[in-house]
């Protein structure tokens, strides 16, 4: 901070703890004693407005000053007016890595032990498994919901569709960099209305959720074109992209003609954000290991 | 214009019946609001009946269009009768009441629109701070214009806090609300990080400082000797709480960036204010109890006094809770959970807003030459919801409050978080439910307050009211 505005922090901030230290001292000279109701000021407003003048109460102006004088202690002692550092040295940041460093002496020998595991054992511990549970409830939840189920847009963990894969790299990967899942709109390629209600018809087959009829195969080979490179030609999905499996039952957005339709015309952008940092390497694993014995397919 | 013949009472008369009026409206909000806490579904899927949109219309409703029309009508009030001079400027005193009103309808249209700058409590777009930036100086100028015609040497101690908070809103309007217009209902602050936090707070903490407390120890200091019928109980007590009240409170914003990106100094400066700040607020809150102390037997049978006092008593506790939780360790927990809404709460309804009904059942019957309001019973039956309902409201969020704090922190053996945050907030649904109960009683005194008002004005003609010579 500049000098100069810190001096004129450091003077404002003097300048009124003075003022007030002078307004106890102006209250408590020469204070009238026993007052009593005749000894009016003497100003007098509105016809029966007056005033008494008691002396402020002993007990509030020691209390007004000891709040002073601690404040006055608590500004030497800790960082204050723009100047100082405090004697104790003490600042946020400072306390803040302490508690992080007794945390990590307290907590880090038992993550060492389950970093040590192999992840087939982690995800069948159930010391692990509760650590796991914690990690998820607070990390999770907000989006994949309390029982993993997911919501709309929010991957449902407890099945086994997988969209990123299912092995450690692949969750301690989603978990660690986050996902970015784009699918764009292609839709001007389908070729208007028709096109497009072929092609709902064409995907929504695939699963065996509508029959496809002739104009509804008709977008076979556009779907080929378009949408192989994520979902594979027979709409299998391909997990190293995050193009999901199309011909399970499985349905993120929901698999209704309209939601079907809004997904191939205005595309999705599904995000997960990142949790590396958060977490650091030995709470993802343990978290992923939780992560991937929710399944069903285990 | 002869300053002497009668008082402006008219613009009085107006501010005192958009206090009950918005009052009402304000209130109600916050009960639909924390009904949808418990039952979001209640926002009907309307945009504009979201919790995020009509959260502003609330705190807007309760603290500028109720608080500010009582602050406004009082202080008229006051500033003439202890001026023995009517209120200057008659025509530009009628254009603060249809600006004051025209700035609260634009609130209540633009913030369901979802039209805001996202500065809490400073919600409202440019063209409206514009407005309330005029409207704010036409007030300043009839009022201390009434100041200087006065005709008795001595400023009364009321008119010395209605000043300060004039004035001292002003300047936090003003300066916080500094903005880049990009189009008619939208701007940019030209604060930026850290800069506009801290600025923003600086407003937010004295907008309670100097309108919600300042302004209000104002009236206290008109209405209370008035209604007590006892002399003020030290003159000396008064100067020395209001020029350390004044002067300190200006410090006390950083209290609520504790743990920020603030910097430490300024997060300590905040918080050895707010501690100094206990014995100026308490001040306040001794003068007006010991004003009280000769007239006790007047509580048995005068409900007005009954709202003054216990006015007064939210008063010293919420001033005693607010120092307390700007204490960092204390902070720390109560930080972002009920507790604070509660304190806000404890401060507004019991302080605030008991504060402005006693004044009002006070002043209404003076204004339409009555000896007093058509039914005392049901004053006290509007004092007992209105006790009831604060309590159940206060007591409801500590507990949820101190609560939410414990839980957040909880910690598991193996250093995980005990709690997530669902289940955090399940555990307060029965404080939210409780919290809905309180509110509701006291919008219900506020409906009995309604019609008592309306009761002693219909079929009443008022009377022009001659000024008084000065004693």
């Amino acid at each position: 901070m500049a000098a100069f505005w810190a001096w004129f922090v450091a003077a404002g901030t003097i300048g009124f703890v003075i003022w007030c230290v002078w307004l106890i001292r102006w209250a408590s000279k020469q204070a009238p004693q026993n007052i009593k109701d005749e000894d009016l000021v003497g100003h007098k407003w509105d016809g029966d407005l007056e005033e008494l003048n008691n002396p402020a109460p002993k007990w509030w102006l020691y209390l007004y000053f000891m709040t002073i004088a601690w404040g006055a202690v608590y500004l030497i002692s800790y960082p204050g007016l723009g100047i100082t550092e405090g004697l104790l040295n003490w600042s946020q940041q400072g306390q803040y890595e302490e508690e992080m460093k007794a945390a990590e002496a307290r907590y880090e020998p038992i993550y060492e032990r389950f970093a040590a595991m192999d992840f087939e054992t982690l995800s069948q511990d159930p010391e692990a498994q509760r650590l796991g549970g914690s990690l998820f409830a607070n990390y999770c939840t907000t989006c994949h919901g309390s029982d993993a189920r997911g919501a709309a847009g929010y991957p449902n963990l407890t099945d086994d569709d997988w969209i990123w894969g299912d092995d450690e790299l692949a969750i301690t990967t989603t978990i660690r960099q986050g996902r970015n899942n784009v699918m764009p709109n292609l839709s001007p390629a389908l070729g208007g209305d028709t096109g497009i209600d072929n092609m709902v018809n064409y995907v929504r087959s695939l699963s065996g959720a509508v029959e496809a009829d002739a104009a509804a195969m008709s977008s076979q080979p556009m779907f080929v074109a378009l949408c192989s490179t994520c979902h594979m030609a027979n709409g299998s999905g391909n997990p190293l992209l995050g193009g999901p499996n199309l011909t399970d039952d499985v349905w993120l957005y929901g698999s209704s003609p309209e939601v079907v339709r809004a997904t191939i015309v205005n595309g999705r952008n599904g995000v997960m954000p990142p949790h590396g940092v958060l977490l650091g390497d030995k709470r993802t694993k343990i978290l992923a290991a939780y992560v991937s014995s929710l399944s069903n397919s285990e | 214009m002869d300053t002497t013949a009668s008082y402006n009472d008219k613009v009085v008369r107006q501010f005192t019946i958009m206090t009950v009026v918005w009052g009402i409206v304000g209130m109600l909000v916050g009960v639909i609001i924390a009904a949808q806490l418990m039952w979001p579904q209640l926002n009907f899927d309307l945009p504009f009946l979201t919790y995020s949109r009509l959260r502003p219309l609330h705190t807007n409703a309760v603290i500028f269009a109720f608080g500010g029309s009582a602050l406004f009508a009082t202080s008229y009030y006051v500033v003439q009768r202890t001026c023995h001079v009517r209120l200057a400027f008659s025509k530009l005193a009628a254009f603060t009441f249809w600006g004051w009103q025209a700035v609260i309808v634009l609130a209540a249209v633009t913030l369901p629109l979802g039209i805001t700058q996202s500065k809490e409590y400073a919600e409202l777009e440019w063209p409206i701070d514009l407005l309330i930036a005029v409207v704010w100086v036409a007030y300043a100028i009839v009022f201390f214009r009434t100041i200087g015609q006065r005709r008795i040497k001595h400023i009364y101690v009321a008119n010395w806090f209605y000043g300060a908070f004039i004035i001292t809103v002003a300047v936090l309007h003003i300066f916080n609300n500094l903005a880049v217009p990009v189009s008619l209902t939208k701007s940019y602050v030209i604060y930026t990080g850290v800069v506009d936090a801290m600025m923003q707070w600086w407003y937010g903490h004295n907008a309670v400082g100097f309108f919600l407390t300042a302004g209000f120890l104002g009236m206290m200091y008109y209405f209370v000797p008035k209604q007590a019928g006892r002399p003020v109980y030290s003159y000396r007590l008064s100067v020395v709480h209001f020029w350390s009240l004044i002067a300190v409170y200006m410090w006390a914003g950083p209290h609520h960036l504790h743990y920020t990106s603030l910097p430490d100094w300024a997060q300590t400066l905040g918080m050895v204010f707010s501690i100094i700040l206990l014995a100026p607020s308490w001040g306040g809150m001794i003068n007006g109890i010991m004003t009280l102390s000769g007239a006790w037997h007047k509580l048995r049978s005068d409900p007005i006094l009954k709202f003054m006092i216990v006015a007064l008593s939210f008063y010293g506790m919420s001033t005693f809770e607010g120092p307390m939780m700007s204490i960092k360790t204390v902070n720390a927990l109560s930080h972002y959970t009920e507790w604070t809404i509660g304190h806000v709460h404890s401060g507004a309804l019991g302080w605030v807003a008991m504060m402005t009904i006693g004044s009002i059942y006070s002043l209404l019957p003076r204004l339409y030459d009555r000896d007093g309001m058509h039914s005392t019973k049901l004053i006290d039956t509007h004092f007992w919801t209105s006790t009831i309902g604060v309590v159940l409201y206060a007591v409801a969020l500590w507990v949820a409050g101190i609560g939410e704090g414990l839980m957040s922190r909880a910690v598991n053996d193996d250093g995980t978080l005990t709690y997530a945050f669902i289940e955090i907030l399940a555990s307060k649904y029965p404080y939210y439910g409780m919290r809905l109960v309180g509110g509701l009683i006291f919008f219900a005194g506020m409906i009995i307050m309604a019609y008592n008002v309306w009761k002693t004005i219909s079929n009443k003609k008022p009377v022009p009211v001659a000024v008084m010579d000065p004693a």
